[in-house]
C-alpha cells in the first residue's frame, strides 16, 4: 500500500529554480518558511518582499507574490505594503549584511513602529552573493575577502548581534535566533518562523527569526564543516535561542 | 457637490487633492518648504481609514511607497531638494518596477542645505534624476495653488495609467503662498490595476514585481518597452500654456512659479507694442521638444527665464538644435534670493528686442 509520506510545500513553486549553492542553508531555511505558510493556510494572502542578496530570486521559488527591494530596504516596502493591504500577510526574507548593515536602519524603525510583519534574517557572517566579502556579523578572527588577515576589532570593529538588539525594541513581538544543522534544530527553526508568523497574524507586532546559515563556498568549506561551524563558534557568539516570545504569553 | 473656492495655501491643497484623488497611502519624513503636506495627511489619513506612516527617513519613505504602489492603490510622498535627493535610488527602482506613485517635490533654493527661498534648482533633478539606469520620472510643473490641485490629480491619473512614477514639481513659493482655488472632484476615470498588482495569489499564478533581470534580451526588452511608454505619455498627456505666441517675435521659456512673472511682462511687452509670446511647458518630463521646434521657427529669438542657473535651458537648446532656420536662445536666471520682478523680466526683454532688431545675435546675457 502506497502512503504519501512527504511532498513539496504548495509554497513552493512546481517549476522551483534553486539558485543557492551546494551545502548552502539557504534552501533548507525557504522550505521551512514556505511550509510554514502551508500549514497556516496564509500562501493565497502572501506578499513576500526579495531583498538584495543571495535571496533576490525568492520569486524563483516562492510560490507567492514577491516584490523586490532595493539593498536593505525591505522591512521599509514591506511597511508599504502591509499599510496598503492590512488584510495580507506580509514578509521579508533577507540576509545579514541587507538586515543588519545597509538596512540596520529600515529593520529598527519598523519593528518599533511594531509593523504587523515577518522579517526572516539568514545570517552567514559574510555577503555571499559578491563573493565572500566581510559583513556586520562577520566573527572576530574570520577570513574574508576583506579580511584576509582575519577579522581585527581594532580595524573592523565587533560583530552585530541583531537578536539581543531587536528583543530590546517594543514593536517586537517575537525575536528567536536558531541554527539547521541538525534535526532537532530544524524542526525547533520550524515552529520558530511559524511564531514570527503567528506574531503578525495575531496582530501582536512584528515576528523576527534569524536562522545561523551556512555558506560553504564562501567559507571555503564541506557542508559537514560548515555546519560544525554554525555548531561551534558561530552559535558561541550568536546564541541560539528565544529572545522575546509574546505569541506565548 | 458645488466645491466653493476656497483661499488655500500651495501644500494644503495638494495635500486635500491628493486626499480627493484617493491617495490610500501616504509616506513622508518633514522637510520644509512642505512639511504642511505631511502635517495635514497625518490627522486626515487616518480619519478616512487610509494609510499615514512617518517614515525614519526619506530613504524608508520612497521604499514604503514602492511597497505600496506594488499592490496597486494609489499612493504618495512629498519631500524637497536634499531630501528628495536620497530618494533617487528608489525612484530607480520604482521606474524600472513600473510601480505607480506620485512624488511631490516643493524644491528648495541652493546646493547641499541651501535655504527654502522660491528656487527651480532642482530641474535636472526631477527630470533628469540621480537615480542608475535609463529611466524618466514624468514631471508636470504647477504655477499656481489651482494647478497644484489639478496637476496632483493629472499625476495620480497618468501613474496609474501607465504605471510609471510621476512627480509634481512646485518650490518654495507655491507651497508657501495663498490665493483662491477650488478643489473640485478627482476628474479622471479610475484605472483597473488588478490585472497585474500584489494581493496574494489566490486562484492565480503568482506574480513578481522586480527590476533584476537575468536574460539580457528580456532587460533590452523591457526597458525599450518603458521608453514606448514615455512617447505615449507625451503623445496623450502633455501640457502646456502658449500665450500671445503667434506673431510673436521673441517667445520666452518659462514653467512653474516664475513664468507667472514672465507672464506680466510679456502683457507689458505687448502694451508697449512689442511683440513677445510667453511658452509654458507644464509637462517637463519628457520634454515636448517638438513642440519647442515649431515655435522656434515662427520667431527670432527665445528668452529662456528660470530660478536656476540654466537647466531647462538645455532642453530648449536641444529642441532646436540642428533646425533650418537657427535662432538665438538668451538667458535670464537667478539661482536663489529675492524673487525677480515683472520689471526686471521686461527690461530683458526690451534689451533683447533691441539687441535682435539690431540683429546682434547670439550673446547670452547674464
Amino acid at each position: 500500500m502506497e502512503q504519501l509520506v512527504y511532498k513539496k510545500p504548495d509554497s513552493i513553486r512546481d517549476d522551483f529554480k534553486i539558485s543557492f549553492c551546494p551545502g548552502c542553508d539557504h534552501g533548507l531555511a525557504v522550505k521551512l518558511v514556505a511550509e510554514v505558510l502551508d500549514e497556516l493556510g496564509v500562501r493565497e494572502k502572501t506578499i513576500g518582499i526579495a531583498s538584495v542578496g543571495c535571496s533576490v530570486f525568492s520569486y524563483d521559488f516562492f510560490n507567492v507574490d514577491i516584490v523586490e527591494s532595493p539593498h536593505g530596504r525591505s522591512l521599509a516596502v514591506a511597511t508599504g505594503v502591509k499599510r496598503s493591504k492590512p488584510d495580507k500577510v506580509v514578509f521579508t526574507y533577507q540576509g545579514d549584511g541587507d538586515l543588519a548593515s545597509i538596512g540596520l536602519g529600515e529593520t529598527i524603525h519598523a519593528m518599533t513602529r511594531g509593523e504587523k510583519v515577518t522579517a526572516i534574517c539568514i545570517n552567514n557572517t559574510t555577503y555571499g552573493m559578491t563573493g565572500g566579502q566581510a559583513g556586520p556579523t562577520t566573527l572576530i578572527g574570520q577570513v574574508t575577502t576583506t579580511t584576509t588577515q582575519g577579522r581585527k576589532v581594532e580595524i573592523s570593529g565587533y560583530p552585530l548581534k541583531v537578536c539581543e538588539i531587536l528583543k530590546e525594541v517594543d514593536g517586537t513581538a517575537f525575536v528567536a535566533r536558531v541554527t539547521l544543522d541538525n534535526p532537532a534544530a530544524i524542526i525547533n527553526a520550524k515552529k520558530c518562523i511559524k511564531k514570527a508568523f503567528e506574531a503578525q497574524l495575531k496582530g501582536l507586532g512584528t515576528g523576527f527569526v534569524e536562522i545561523l546559515a551556512t555558506c560553504p563556498t564562501n567559507w571555503k568549506m564541506t557542508p559537514q564543516e560548515a555546519h560544525a561551524r554554525v555548531r561551534g563558534e558561530m552559535s558561541e557568539v550568536f546564541k541560539p535561542g528565544i529572545y522575546k516570545d509574546k505569541v506565548s504569553e | 457637490m458645488k466645491r466653493e473656492k476656497e483661499l488655500l495655501k500651495g501644500n494644503y491643497a495638494i495635500a486635500q487633492a491628493a486626499v480627493e484623488a484617493g491617495c490610500q497611502s501616504y509616506f513622508g519624513y518633514p522637510i520644509t518648504p512642505q512639511s504642511e503636506i505631511g502635517e495635514y495627511l497625518s490627522s486626515k489619513m487616518p480619519e478616512l481609514g487610509r494609510a499615514f506612516v512617518a517614515a525614519e527617513s526619506e530613504v524608508a519613505a520612497i521604499n514604503m511607497l514602492l511597497g505600496a504602489g506594488s499592490t496597486g492603490v494609489k499612493a504618495m510622498t512629498s519631500s524637497s531638494s536634499c531630501a528628495v535627493a536620497l530618494m533617487q535610488e528608489g525612484l530607480s527602482f520604482i521606474a524600472g518596477d513600473e510601480i505607480p506613485c506620485v512624488l511631490v517635490s516643493v524644491m528648495r533654493a541652493g546646493p547641499g542645505l541651501g535655504y527654502i527661498y522660491a528656487s527651480q534648482g532642482d530641474y535636472y533633478q526631477a527630470t533628469k534624476g540621480g537615480g542608475n539606469g535609463d529611466y524618466k520620472i514624468v514631471t508636470f510643473a504647477p504655477a499656481s495653488v489651482q494647478e497644484c490641485v489639478d496637476l496632483t490629480y493629472k499625476c495620480f491619473y497618468v501613474s496609474q495609467k501607465y504605471r510609471t512614477p510621476v512627480c509634481l514639481l512646485a518650490d518654495g513659493m507655491l507651497g508657501q503662498m495663498m490665493e483662491p482655488a477650488v478643489v473640485g472632484e478627482y476628474p479622471y476615470e479610475e484605472i483597473d490595476q488588478s490585472s497585474w498588482a500584489l494581493d496574494g495569489a489566490k486562484d492565480r499564478e503568482p506574480r513578481h514585481i522586480a527590476s533584476i533581470e537575468r536574460e539580457e534580451e528580456t532587460l533590452r526588452k523591457r526597458v525599450v518597452k518603458i521608453f514606448e511608454k514615455y512617447k505615449q505619455i507625451l503623445e496623450n498627456e502633455n501640457l502646456f500654456e502658449k500665450y500671445e505666441t503667434e506673431g510673436a517675435k521673441l517667445v520666452i521659456t518659462a514653467f512653474g512659479s516664475v513664468a507667472r512673472i514672465a507672464k506680466a511682462a510679456v502683457k507689458m511687452a505687448r502694451k508697449n507694442g512689442l511683440k513677445v509670446g510667453l511658452f509654458r511647458p507644464i509637462m517637463l518630463n519628457p520634454f515636448p521638444e517638438k513642440l519647442v521646434a515649431e515655435i522656434a521657427q515662427k520667431v527670432d529669438g527665445i528668452l529662456d527665464i528660470e530660478l536656476n542657473c540654466g537647466q531647462m535651458l538645455q532642453d530648449i537648446k536641444a529642441s532646436i538644435a540642428g533646425l533650418a532656420k537657427s535662432i538665438p536662445v538668451e538667458f535670464y536666471g537667478r539661482p536663489a534670493g529675492v524673487m525677480m520682478t515683472v520689471e526686471e523680466i521686461y527690461k530683458q526683454i526690451e534689451a533683447i528686442y533691441k539687441k535682435m532688431d539690431e540683429k546682434k545675435y547670439g550673446t547670452a546675457c547674464i
